[in-house]
């Protein structure tokens, strides 16, 4: 082990407690004060533990340059517009992180998005099928592929990049085909298909949302804390929860009343959101989450802890292809209409960005869902500031290109630190 | 002698035109560590793998356990004997912390479907302290472990399953003087525990500092099973090479024991 101070709690503060009565005297305690914290957030940043730490720093800073530039750029409209906008790329991005998590990539997400699209299209208006009806299998086509691709990859061996660049290739094909000679299919801007991005929650409705899941947060993390402390666990003090939840309050509320500004929260961002918190507690609180990670750790020692192996990898697979549908979906939305360039444009890069951004290892096994919003967030406000701007698509790829750039850099940085400090180089 | 927990009398196995294993007798007695020896392609393994269910043993030959004669056929049937198997490579997953790798496949749960982490760090503390083994935070990732806490990880883990045998393919031959010392410790404490151990080592200093008893295997046949206090190096390794005419033996002669003494005083 690398510790190199012994610094025991009692000593800390005089007072041994009774949960601390177990904890090794080796580990080094963090004392319940602005300054132990910063001192352990020190600790963990050298250790190449960064946490969502460069990305917010990141955020701020793009806040602050377009600001400058554009005193529009954080008015509560272009705010509100940008967290519609980045709903249908994030909800491929969400994933697309579940395939990295297993070490591979999924580079038909582009193409499943556009198919959905054209599939709903096709069948809402060219068929007259409810729309709900068509939005539901638009969805279940995506699953169906991304099942498809599983299997192809799990149990016939073939590598997933190359399953999935057929994939890229073929569904486009298709989705060129279903479109027909129209190229454009032009939806109802009043149905259920629009309805997903032009509603938006009035303000009482949008704090409520928020205070329920405050309130939830507090409630679970003071459950775990009692109960860790009744079992002698190592847990963490009053104070440092109540920290935590602030730092979780800031951006929640801060985001609700930006939002209310304008035309209140929108739905279409709470439905990526709420994708994103779902697939967290899926990840890290179920056993098929932690499955996922031990698949994308190690497959052969998943293997032999009884885990299916197979069945995991073709499930996640389905996900994935599911989230691109449901961002096809939101795609159509957003624009009234499925043509036949909708998920062929940059969405693919753009997901796969946005995922890298937020911190999901490209090597498998390291990675959580938040990367979605917070690198969503990142290339959303890129975009938007820049368009605020009247720049050219060539500069917001280059900018792209270069923000892209840092967090993979970053990433290697922080995990040269962790490999020396170590935590593990995955 | 109590009755041995796992006895294997007669197993042969065959690949093709290729016997690895011929009327082979093996016995682990509760409570006993034996090192299991021999040279490359002596057997060791295929054994290994017999008695985990990786390869089914040929028919002809017999397996007891507590007496009573079973079969093993695949790995879930020696799993649900009570026989964990640690290989070389050790299976653990370095993204996952210690908990995570310890209750990997068996995870406990809550009511709602949810991981009972709580319940599971208390498990694993109580299992680590059991075993004298003190790692300071459990929540950190296995690949930030030293390759000593690694393979002590790994047998922890296959303790959780209450085995009665436990086999350790080679658990000391990435290791250094002073993780080697604390593999060994926990082997004499599984010992002491009631457990029968099964030592497969290259490492003839690891043999005779734990092991109570030695079965060498050489082509596929039994080549003798010695006690180990009782014992000479030079016994066995006669028994593993086959005749008193090999290097080891050979050289000791050239240069009187030196040779030996250095080996035993490793």
């Amino acid at each position: 082990m690398t510790q190199q101070t012994h610094l025991s709690h009692e000593s800390e503060d005089g007072t041994p407690e009774a949960g601390e009565a177990r904890r090794d005297p080796r580990l080094l305690a963090t004392a319940a004060s602005p300054r132990g914290w910063l001192q352990a957030l020190r600790r963990n940043l050298r250790g190449g533990e960064l946490g969502p730490l460069p990305v917010v720093v990141g955020l701020l800073l793009i806040g602050i340059v377009f600001q400058s530039m554009n005193d529009r750029f954080l008015s509560p409209q272009n705010l509100s517009n940008l967290t519609v906008q980045i709903a249908a790329v994030g909800l491929m991005t969400t994933g697309v992180i579940m395939v990295l998590l297993l070490g591979e990539i999924d580079l038909s997400i582009g193409s499943v998005s556009g198919l959905s699209a054209a599939v709903l299209a096709v069948l809402a208006v060219n068929t007259g099928l409810p729309e709900w009806a068509a939005i539901a299998a638009a969805v279940g086509v995506g699953l169906l592929i991304g099942l498809l691709h599983g299997v192809i990859f799990a149990k016939l061996g073939v590598p997933a990049f190359v399953v999935t660049l057929a994939g890229l290739l073929g569904w486009q094909g298709v989705h060129l085909y279903l479109m027909g000679a129209d190229g454009t299919i032009n939806t109802s801007p009043s149905g259920a298909i629009a309805m997903l991005t032009q509603t938006y929650f009035v303000p009482f409705m949008g704090w409520a949302i928020a205070g329920i899941v405050i309130v939830l947060y507090l409630i679970a993390v003071f459950a775990v804390e009692r109960r860790r402390r009744l079992a002698g666990l190592p847990y963490k003090p009053l104070e440092e929860v109540l920290f935590r939840a602030a730092l979780l309050t800031v951006p929640i509320v801060g985001g609700v009343w930006v939002l209310n500004q304008y035309k209140g929260v929108p739905l279409a961002f709470l439905i990526f959101v709420g994708f994103v918190v779902v697939l967290d507690l899926v990840l890290r609180k179920t056993r098929y989450g932690r499955m996922v990670y031990a698949v994308g750790g190690n497959s052969e020692a998943a293997r032999r802890a009884g885990i299916n192996v197979d069945l995991i990898r073709i499930s996640v697979f389905g996900i994935a292809s599911t989230l691109a549908a449901l961002g096809g979906i939101m795609l159509v939305s957003r624009n009234f209409a499925a043509s036949v360039s909708t998920g062929s444009g940059a969405e693919l890069m753009m997901a796969i960005a946005a995922a890298v951004i937020g911190g999901t290892s490209l090597f498998g096994g390291r990675g959580n869902a938040y990367s979605a919003l917070l690198g969503g967030l990142v290339l959303g406000a890129i975009t938007s500031g820049l368009l605020l701007l009247q720049m050219d698509t060539s500069v917001r790829f280059m900018i792209t290109a270069a923000v892209l750039l840092v967090a993979v850099i970053l990433d290697a940085v922080s995990r040269r630190g962790r490999k020396t400090h170590a935590r593990g180089g995955a | 002698m109590s009755t041995p927990v796992l006895e294997l009398s007669g197993i042969s196995k065959t690949f093709g035109a290729v016997r690895a294993l011929s009327e082979v007798d093996f016995q682990v007695r509760p409570g006993e560590v034996v090192a299991l020896l021999g040279d490359n392609g002596a057997g060791k393994s295929t054994l290994v793998k017999v008695i985990a269910g990786v390869h089914p043993a040929d028919s002809g030959g017999s397996i007891a356990w507590d007496g009573k004669p079973v079969g093993i056929s695949a790995p879930a049937d020696a799993q649900r004997l009570g026989i964990a198997t640690i290989y070389q490579d050790l299976a653990l997953c370095d993204n996952l912390d210690i908990v995570g790798n310890l209750f990997l496949g068996n995870e406990k749960l809550h009511f709602p479907g949810t991981l009972d982490e709580v319940e599971m760090e208390s498990r694993a503390r109580e299992l680590l302290d059991s075993l004298s083994v003190s790692i300071p935070d459990l929540r950190v990732p296995v690949a930030s472990l030293s390759g000593g806490q690694r393979q002590i990880i790994a047998i922890a883990r296959s303790l959780l399953g209450q085995p009665r045998v436990v086999m350790l393919d080679e658990p000391t031959a990435a290791l250094g003087v002073a993780q080697t010392a604390q593999v060994l410790d926990l082997i004499e404490r599984l010992r002491d525990q009631g457990l029968g151990v099964v030592l497969i080592s290259h490492n003839m200093a690891d043999v005779r500092a734990v092991a109570d008893r030695a079965v060498v295997l050489r082509l596929g046949r039994n080549a003798g099973d010695f006690p180990i206090a009782e014992t000479s190096y030079e016994e066995i390794v006669a028994a593993i090479t086959g005749a008193a005419d090999n290097p080891v033996s050979r050289r000791s002669d050239r240069t009187g024991s030196s040779a030996l003494a250095t080996e035993d005083n490793r």
